[in-house]
């Protein structure tokens, strides 16, 4: 579509063009050089605050590691927990009786519109006061408890326009030849929406992984996100240093999440025994209404 | 059969990802799993606070790491049977009810509150909360001057609305949820002077990067008496209590105390006598 | 049983919130339209900044977007975006500027995908007539794909007005960090949940509602 929106350039076009292309350049260039010779200016550039990441694996054996093994450990506990549940939701919300598809929207509906944090604290005080769960482990149960609790009902939303999206045929078929309602969903429905939203649950896998943040930065979590504040206080206080570090390793580990999700996408929209339903990674967004942006 | 084999991969990806996780989970210990079957002892100490007890890539530094694995030694554990832990300071009292740990020495201040909890050895450290200026600030002489200034300080830390309440109602927070995170606005003059108790401040200052940068104020505003925290009614108090008196006597607390605070100028307080709480 | 609530400032805290939303909804809608027309635009590196800006952004953590505001660009920079020497204020705004330039990634994407649903042949009438990118986007496109992105841009709101909590990362007193102050000094915990989980209730479920039968009345019937 994007081509579609102007004409092949004409030599005025093209002049113009590369006036805009100056113009962005010179901004970018001022913008890039305004912040880099600031934090040069402000001895943020030293080399004595970036060299424990460059020479030597000790800064990442010690803090890094450990820290993303928890942000790991808790976005694939998440991920687990969550997903059979949201499923057994989402199947629930297209229930034909009312005293399941009721309740089952509420759930969802009611922990869709509340933040994963206010989640994930209410989670910490709840372990806290009614359990007998060690200190230890308490941040990394209210971090899940809040992913699950919140994700639960993001995926019931997936599986939910997962099935919606098949063709209506497929239903009707399937009831033509005599099988009963749960046989419809269980052998017909649900093996198909499964792989037309996979790309949809890995996307939702980045969501979950940028959470599992908060739970370091509010709740003590030794996460990533926190190993930079141990960290820091090792190596003379870089934290600008630290933090980018850690905001680089989000980024690659998130779009190769990312980009695995496309591929699916691409790839189960090419294979011909498929219906042709796939919910693309991006139509998280629309199915659902928290995903999108969450942290 | 192209969507079996994307789902056995998805499958696979998972797998790998659950064990990876699975094999560094249980680094994290829980206390009663040694390896050789030896007796070990548990102690909080806190993991970011250089100077008083930071994580390194060679295990753990400060002064509270010192005096725990001096009082250890002598409760009959070497230095390889001692495991740590971290204790943030909210979960401090927690840790010891529930037994999680046997002993914490983790700038862990004796008050009223919390002898109603728990009980302290100690102390083995006088500390002042105090406050770290620019070493070429010459607005913030005395603790009326921190009106009007900008303060630093962590998430939910007692010391900085201690000013707030008592000294200097005008004076500004910007909490963070750690002090290194304060040193660069400090350095910068985005904030006037970070608060806390002296000691963690040196620990600070000593730091190679910022000698000469950073001084600290002086000010004595509080007295925070360091006590080691046990178990309520625990007999660990008093066979720790000895361990610090012989501490002091042998002089290994003033080589803690000059080997963690020496570089910062620190001028600390004489050992206090167990049981001596300035309040 | 509400007694405790008069200790502390809750309408103070949920206004903030709102605050914090309405103003970053509004940033983001206009940084994120610019970001759309650079990624659809006819000039390679606006569209590889546009590209780039996105594939970073969305996979950042908020919480790191808005601690770097402040550790970064106000205690390191020095930028206090006219909030002078008020750590409040510096703080509201800083939050409010993370919050923009994370979400107008989102904005930026749900726009593109309303700019893709419009037909192709739209586009080319409009060229065939002789306007240019700029008119042809600003007269044809966009108004048609803004009206069939209501509903993923209200998406976007939702998730925005729930983000809004992250600021407590920094110490701005919205709902989130009440709610910690008040679980730490009170032994409400059931409660003070059950109160703040009503007011974000509050504020985004009719917000969906609404914005979801806004959508269906304006969406372009094809």
């Amino acid at each position: 579509m994007s081509s579609v929106l102007y004409d092949a350039q004409g030599p005025r076009a093209k002049r113009r063009n590369v006036l805009f292309t100056v113009v962005f350049l010179v901004a970018l260039a001022a913008l890039l050089w305004w912040v880099f010779g600031t934090l040069n200016d402000k001895g943020q550039l030293e080399w004595a605050l970036w060299k424990p990441f460059f020479t030597g694996t000790e800064a990442w054996s010690t803090y890094i590691w450990p820290g993303l093994q928890n942000t790991l450990k808790a976005a694939v506990l998440a991920v687990v927990i969550a997903l059979p549940l949201g499923a057994a939701l989402g199947i629930a919300r297209l229930s034909d009786h009312a005293w399941v598809r009721v309740p089952a929207a509420v759930v969802v509906e009611f922990f869709r519109s509340i933040p994963v944090l206010v989640l994930m604290i209410f989670g910490l005080a709840l372990f806290a006061e009614y359990t007998n769960v060690s200190s230890d482990d308490r941040p990394l149960y209210a971090v899940v408890t809040g992913l699950v609790l919140y994700n639960a009902s993001v995926l019931a939303e997936i599986v939910r326009s997962g099935i919606l999206a098949l063709p209506k045929g497929q239903a009707e078929g399937a009831m033509a030849i005599g099988l009963r309602k749960g046989q419809v969903m269980r052998l017909i429905l649900l093996p198909q929406a499964v792989t037309a939203m996979l790309p949809a649950i890995v996307s939702q896998l980045v969501v979950i992984l940028k959470d599992t943040a908060l739970g370091g930065a509010i709740l003590t979590f030794p996460e990533l996100l926190a190993s930079a504040n141990t960290m820091s206080g090792y190596y003379g206080a870089n934290v600008i240093a630290s933090y980018t570090v850690v905001a680089v390793i989000y980024i690659a580990l998130n779009f190769a999440l990312t980009s695995f999700a496309g591929w699916l996408e691409r790839r189960l929209r090419r294979a011909k025994k498929s219906t042709g339903a796939v919910l693309k990674a991006d139509d998280v967004e629309t199915a659902d209404a928290g995903t999108v942006g969450k942290v | 059969m192209k969507l079996r084999k994307v789902s056995a991969a998805s499958a696979a990806v998972l797998a790998l990802a659950l064990t990876a996780t699975a094999c560094g989970g249980d680094d994290g210990g829980d206390s009663g799993s040694s390896g050789g079957g030896d007796k070990k002892i548990t102690i909080g100490i806190k993991f970011d606070q250089p100077g008083l007890g930071q994580k390194t890539p060679d295990g753990y530094a400060g002064f509270d790491v010192d005096v725990a694995t001096y009082v250890a030694k002598k409760l009959g554990y070497t230095e390889d049977q001692i495991e740590w832990k971290e204790s943030k300071s909210a979960d401090r009292e927690t840790m010891l009810q529930r037994g999680d740990v046997d002993f914490i020495a983790a700038t862990y201040s004796i008050t009223p509150e919390r002898s109603e909890k728990v009980d302290f050895a100690g102390p083995y450290l006088l500390a002042h909360q105090d406050v770290l200026l620019r070493a070429d600030d010459d607005k913030i002489k005395s603790p009326e001057d921190l009106n009007n200034a900008k303060l630093c300080s962590v998430t939910g830390s007692t010391s900085a609305q201690n000013i707030k309440k008592k000294l200097a109602p005008k004076a500004q927070l910007q909490p963070y949820p750690t002090y290194s995170a304060c040193l660069p606005g400090l350095q910068n003059g985005a904030v006037d002077a970070l608060t806390t108790d002296d000691s963690i401040l040196a620990g600070y200052a000593s730091q190679a990067q910022f000698k000469g940068k950073f001084k600290l104020g002086g000010f004595k505003l509080t007295n925070e008496n360091y006590g080691i925290g046990v178990k309520k009614g625990s007999d660990l108090k008093n066979k720790i209590n000895d361990a610090l008196e012989a501490m002091v006597a042998e002089g290994a607390w003033d080589k803690a105390v000059k080997d963690n605070f020496g570089p910062a100028n620190y001028k600390n307080e004489p050992a206090p006598k167990i049981g001596d709480i300035k309040s | 049983m509400f007694d405790f609530l008069d200790k502390y400032d809750l309408l103070g805290a949920f206004w903030t919130t709102v605050q914090l939303a309405v103003l970053s909804a509004v940033g983001s809608l206009i940084w994120g339209t610019i970001l759309a027309a650079m990624r659809v635009g006819p000039v390679p590196l606006m569209r590889g900044f546009g590209t780039a800006y996105v594939n970073i952004v969305r996979n950042i953590p908020l919480t790191v977007i808005i601690l770097f505001a402040s550790l970064g660009l106000n205690q390191t920079l020095g930028v206090t975006l006219g909030g002078g020497n008020d750590f409040e204020t510096i703080n509201f705004r800083l939050a409010v500027l993370g919050l923009v330039l994370y979400t107008s990634s989102f904005v930026c994407e749900a726009l593109r995908s309303g700019i893709n649903t419009v037909p192709v042949g739209q586009a080319e009438a409009a060229r065939a007539l002789g306007l240019s990118f700029g008119q042809v986007l600003r007269l044809v496109v966009l108004p048609q794909a803004f009206r069939s992105s209501v509903v993923p841009l209200a998406n976007v709101l939702i998730a925005l007005i729930k983000n809004t909590t992250v600021a407590a990362a920094i110490g701005v007193a919205e709902t989130a960090l009440l709610m910690k102050e008040m679980i730490e000094n009170e032994a409400q915990l059931l409660l003070i949940s059950a109160v703040i989980a009503l007011v974000f209730v509050v504020l985004t479920l009719p917000t969906g509602l609404i914005l979801g039968w806004v959508g269906k009345k304006v969406a372009v019937k094809r």
